[in-house]
């Protein structure tokens, strides 16, 4: 796991450029399964045939970055939000392009801090020019350029969210049985942190008869955090709702009984702000039942996303004993 | 078209003292599903848990059958446990719109194991400095007591269990007005069994849906999968709107007691909505207008774009103190509506519905 | 000129009859199949469909006011449809209702005023239409509630090849799909104005559901800053610089191939193209892109300045530029 979690969290895929997250999951998952495809929006599909009807896992490929949306003559870049990216979390920051160009984040003269906003930003290259002589063009995308470590019993690196679920899915793919009470559908999905796109897209094309999102989950256990009851190394976190969705009864219940079974620690999640692809799962055609298996993890959305060992293994055990069951009828 | 053995009054108490929190509709949905037995033809839930009550028209043969949903939503605001904090206190967040300024002192139930009664508390005032207490109230500094220690609220109740307003309804002004929680859209919902009790033994063409909605209060959930699963070719959505009160501007609000309240605006489909004021007329019925620039925040919204479009209109009946627990209204404006309703379902033929895609 | 005629139609979203009307109108003996839907698009066909199905669209509605209460002075109450900037109506000429009634836009007249209100911008709320009626009869007789008001506009050419007039966002648009239907070279796609992009790509929704293409260009309006006070880095488009092809917006990421396609598209055709250079915003695409599986889709627009006002101003070059940039496309797409 941890160096699949490696390979994953480095490569570069934020939200509309996923295609070398794309290529490197095919990779790893296609022996697993029985059949692999992507749609028009960039969502990879793979797919396990089983006896009964279809449950949709999702994680989400894309992650936060910023987009190119001006170059001056002496090569100095302006730069916009591409998901929920913060200014202030880019000073001094590397960030890399998709060809592997780097490049660092300052500020004009402020008169304070507070005064930070995006348009005070820019992003230094290194080429003293405008394009074309500048190897960089208005429209391309760029992300944190951090490498992943190991701390102590945790994972430091960008794009946890949501390469561990990424990471859970490919490990979960490996270790199912030979024979499935259900078609599995594991959507690796695009475009979630400017809006769930294509986790839309996806479900309305599997048309399943459950869903089941991956996804990290914020915190409540850092010095003076938010009140929240989730903490990271306590089990991974069930679900309840979030801003997205109010997870289907039935789904949170089979979820929670079958943790208990197993005998693995797990918490309840309750999430104030914030939503996952099950928000846009639910709610195609008909409705679909779903629910979410969330990873804790500290410092979503900066460079250095922390998530634990343990909660991992954790999670991947329940999501494998949650695609060998039959799932309870409505 | 007056209606024997049915008695707005008791079905919308009865609605109103239901449970029925987005996300666990099921007490406010079997009170409901219960009423719609009686008049309709088949009762289901789908799988969204939306409740659909079918009655099936009567048409000449040979013409092309076309439907008419008539929606309100059945659930209700209400908050959900967080956290289960030191002393057996239990931190929650709201579930649709509340206000917190509404919640100190109110009388709750927490849905744990059992159901548990509370109150909603803060630091008590004699302890706040002045500056405090005038600072805003939010939701992070409330919490429910249910006066159990520690351990006991560890046994009883689990992150996520869902918190309801405690309030029996009550009538005011004789029999004339009502107040209580969740009359909105407990009011739709009883507007929507007004119309089935009135056409109860009337002949209609356009085949029936009454559709109880969920989760509307958390972004129009329930009515984006009932408008793609049961597809009609018209729809009324049937909500709640604000009422006049002092310090409201009157164009912002409607009269209580004046009639039900129908809009217009992009949202609503402009053939849909001029044959509701002509019948309201034509019947002697009071209504109101209600012109919304946008978006009406009401299941109107997502029915009217669900698949290839459904031609769709509102009907509304004006509320005062929305979102709390003393929601109040008149009760002559839910029958009227139930009324401009069910000679809406009479007065659809195949013709009008055919004619909707002429603009 | 085409443009001129239907940018004077009012047609403020959820009141488009007198655009679509226009529309179908001018598509008379043309080789196309029209209809309109539940909602109100215009749904058009021209030629045999081919695979990839490619659908064309542009929004027929313009942002505008409606009358939400006649006071018993006679003076209408109103509220925006779309996003106006409150700063732009005071003192303003407006026509109300389907039949033109004119009016004007006032506000306590600024002698009367506080020297703090002085500086305070107007609301919408400070702000009433008044028709001359002498009370709430007399102007019950003219206009009702929930009629719509649009600018009181008419498109006029200035400068040197400059275009001035109301709704440009989205006639432009309209303008360019109608000279695309009506071009005896191109076949084989279909073409959708949209009602109701301004309050949320309503008819974009429902539209793309029932054509479910393969492929979706969006022809837009865009806000060009190329003002007085703006840096060039932050101008987004320029007017006279061609078409602006759009990366990211709020709604949506346009789809690479396709973006790249439109660039090499210019580039072969040897006409002028800039990028747009901000991601705020959105437009029917975001709706399209969506749809059933989802869409690949890509957003050209011509630049323009003060969108969403009374007044805005396009190049005249820039709207042909986009006309021809779009038939090229198509061209290439079939050889």
């Amino acid at each position: 796991m941890e160096a699949l979690l490696k390979k994953l969290t480095e490569t570069f895929g934020p939200s509309g450029e996923e295609a070398a997250v794309r290529t490197l999951i095919e990779a790893e998952i296609k022996d697993s399964v029985d059949r692999i495809f992507t749609d028009n929006l960039g969502n990879l599909f793979a797919l396990r045939e089983g006896a009964g009807p279809a449950i949709m896992l999702s994680a989400h490929m894309d992650e936060i970055g910023v987009i190119i949306t001006h170059i001056d003559e002496h090569g100095f870049m302006r730069l916009a939000p591409v998901g929920g990216m913060a200014p202030h979390l880019l000073i001094g920051q590397r960030l890399r392009f998709r060809d592997g160009r780097v490049a660092t984040v300052y500020h004009e003269k402020l008169k304070s801090l507070r005064d930070l906003e995006w348009s005070k930003l820019y992003l230094d290259g290194g080429a003293a020019a405008a394009p074309p002589e500048n190897p960089v063009a208005v429209g391309d995308l760029a992300c944190f350029d951090q490498p992943f470590q190991r701390a102590g019993g945790r994972y430091l690196a960008k794009a946890l969210d949501d390469r561990a679920g990424c990471a859970l899915l490919i490990e979960t793919a490996r270790r199912l049985p030979r024979e499935l009470p259900h078609t599995v559908c594991f959507v690796f999905s695009v475009q979630e942190e400017v809006g769930l796109r294509g986790a839309t897209t996806a479900a309305y094309r599997l048309k399943p008869a459950y869903g089941l999102a991956v996804d990290v989950t914020r915190v409540g256990d850092t010095p003076k955090a938010p009140v929240m009851a989730v903490s990271l190394g306590q089990g991974p976190a069930i679900k309840i709702k979030d801003s997205s969705v109010i997870c289907h009864p039935l789904v949170r219940r089979f979820m929670i009984d079958t943790a208990a079974e197993l005998g693995i620690p797990y918490q309840l999640e309750v999430l104030e702000r914030g939503g996952t692809d099950a928000g846009a799962i639910h709610l195609s055609r008909e409705g679909v039942p779903s629910g979410v298996l969330s990873i804790p993890c500290r410092y979503i959305h900066t460079p250095s996303e922390m998530v634990d060992a343990g909660d991992m293994e954790h999670a991947l055990t329940l999501l494998v004993k949650l695609c060998s069951k039959p799932w309870p009828a409505l | 078209m007056p209606v024997s053995g049915f008695k707005i009054k008791d079905v919308l108490m009865e609605l109103s003292a239901a449970t029925g929190v987005s996300g666990d509709e099921g007490a406010a949905i079997d009170v409901a599903a219960r009423y719609f037995r009686q008049y309709t033809d088949r009762v289901k839930r789908d799988r969204f848990g939306n409740l659909i009550a079918f009655k099936e028209g009567k048409l000449p043969a040979g013409e092309p059958r076309f439907s008419l949903a008539l929606a309100a939503h059945i659930d209700e605001i209400g908050a959900m446990v967080t956290q289960i904090a030191r002393g057996g206190f239990l931190r929650f967040t709201a579930i649709g719109g509340i206000d917190p300024r509404t919640l100190l002192g109110q009388a709750v139930v927490v849905h744990g194991r059992t159901p548990l009664k509370g109150v909603v508390g803060a630091l008590a005032p004699h302890l706040l400095a002045e500056r405090e207490r005038r600072k805003e109230l939010t939701l992070e500094k409330l919490y429910i007591d249910v006066g159990l220690s520690e351990a006991e609220a560890r046994e009883q109740v689990r992150v996520g269990d869902l918190i309801s307003l405690d309030q029996e309804p009550v009538l005011l002004n004789g029999e004339k007005c009502c107040a209580g929680k969740a009359m909105d859209n407990r009011a739709g919902v009883a507007v929507l069994l007004q119309c089935a009790a009135e056409l109860a033994s009337m002949q209609h063409r356009a085949d029936l849906y009454f559709i109880a909605t969920v989760q509307e209060e958390v972004g129009l959930r329930g009515a984006v999968t009932a408008a793609y699963g049961v597809s009609p070719d018209l729809a009324v959505a049937v909500d709640v709107t604000h009422g006049a009160a002092p310090g409201l501007p009157d164009h912002e609000v409607h009269s209580l007691g004046k009639g039900p309240v129908i809009a217009i605006g992009p949202n609503i489909h402009p053939a849909l909505g001029e044959k509701l004021h002509a019948l309201a007329q034509s019947y002697r019925l009071p209504y109101q207008i209600e012109p919304v620039a946008g978006n009406t925040h009401t299941d109107a919204w997502a029915f009217q774009v669900s698949r290839e479009g459904i031609p769709t209109a509102l009907v509304s009946v004006p509320l005062r103190y929305m979102h709390t627990a003393v929601e109040l209204l008149n009760l002559d404006d839910l029958i009227a509506a139930g009324q401009l309703l069910a000679f809406l379902s009479r007065s659809l033929d195949g013709a009008f519905w055919e004619g909707l895609s002429c603009y | 000129m085409l443009l001129a005629e239907l940018a004077n139609l009012p047609g403020v979203s959820g009141g488009e009859k007198r655009v679509r009307q226009a529309i179908v109108e001018a598509l008379a003996g043309c080789p196309v199949e029209m209809r309109t839907d539940n909602i109100g698009n215009l749904l058009v066909r021209k030629g045999p469909r081919r695979s990839p199905h490619v659908m064309l669209a542009a929004h027929m509605d313009e942002v505008g006011l409606m009358v939400v209460a006649i006071e018993k002075s006679g003076h209408l109450k109103f509220k925006p449809v779309g996003g106006i900037d409150s700063r732009v109506l005071a003192a303003k000429r407006v026509r109300v209702g389907a039949a033109a009634v004119p009016g004007v836009i006032g506000a306590k007249a600024v002698h009367l005023q506080k020297d703090d209100d002085r500086k305070k911008p107007y609301e919408i709320e400070d702000l009433f239409i008044d028709i001359g009626a002498a009370g709430k009869e007399e102007a019950e007789a003219l206009v009702k509630i929930g009629d719509y008001a649009t600018f009181d506009t008419a498109a006029t050419p200035i400068g040197s090849g400059f275009w001035r007039g109301k709704a440009f966002d989205d006639r432009a648009g309209c303008a360019v799909l109608l000279q695309l239907l009506r071009d005896p070279e191109l076949t084989g796609f279909s073409a959708v104005f949209t009602v109701q992009e301004e309050i949320g790509s309503r008819g974009a929704i429902t539209a793309s559901y029932a054509l479910q293409p393969d492929r979706a260009l969006i022809i837009e309006t865009t806000a060009a800053a190329d003002t007085p006070g703006t840096g060039e880095d932050f101008s987004s488009t320029v007017l006279g610089a061609g078409p602006a092809l759009s990366v990211m917006d709020r709604s949506v990421i346009v789809d690479r191939e396709m973006l790249t396609e439109l660039i090499a598209t210019a580039r072969e055709a040897g006409l002028p193209f800039q990028f747009r250079r901000f991601t705020g915003g959105g437009t029917d695409a975001g709706a399209v892109a969506l749809a059933g599986e989802g869409v690949k889709t890509a957003v050209v627009s011509t630049p323009c300045r003060y969108i969403h006002s009374p007044h805005s101003i396009l190049k005249e070059s820039d709207l042909q530029a986009t006309a021809a940039l779009v038939k090229a496309w198509l061209l290439r797409g079939e050889r």
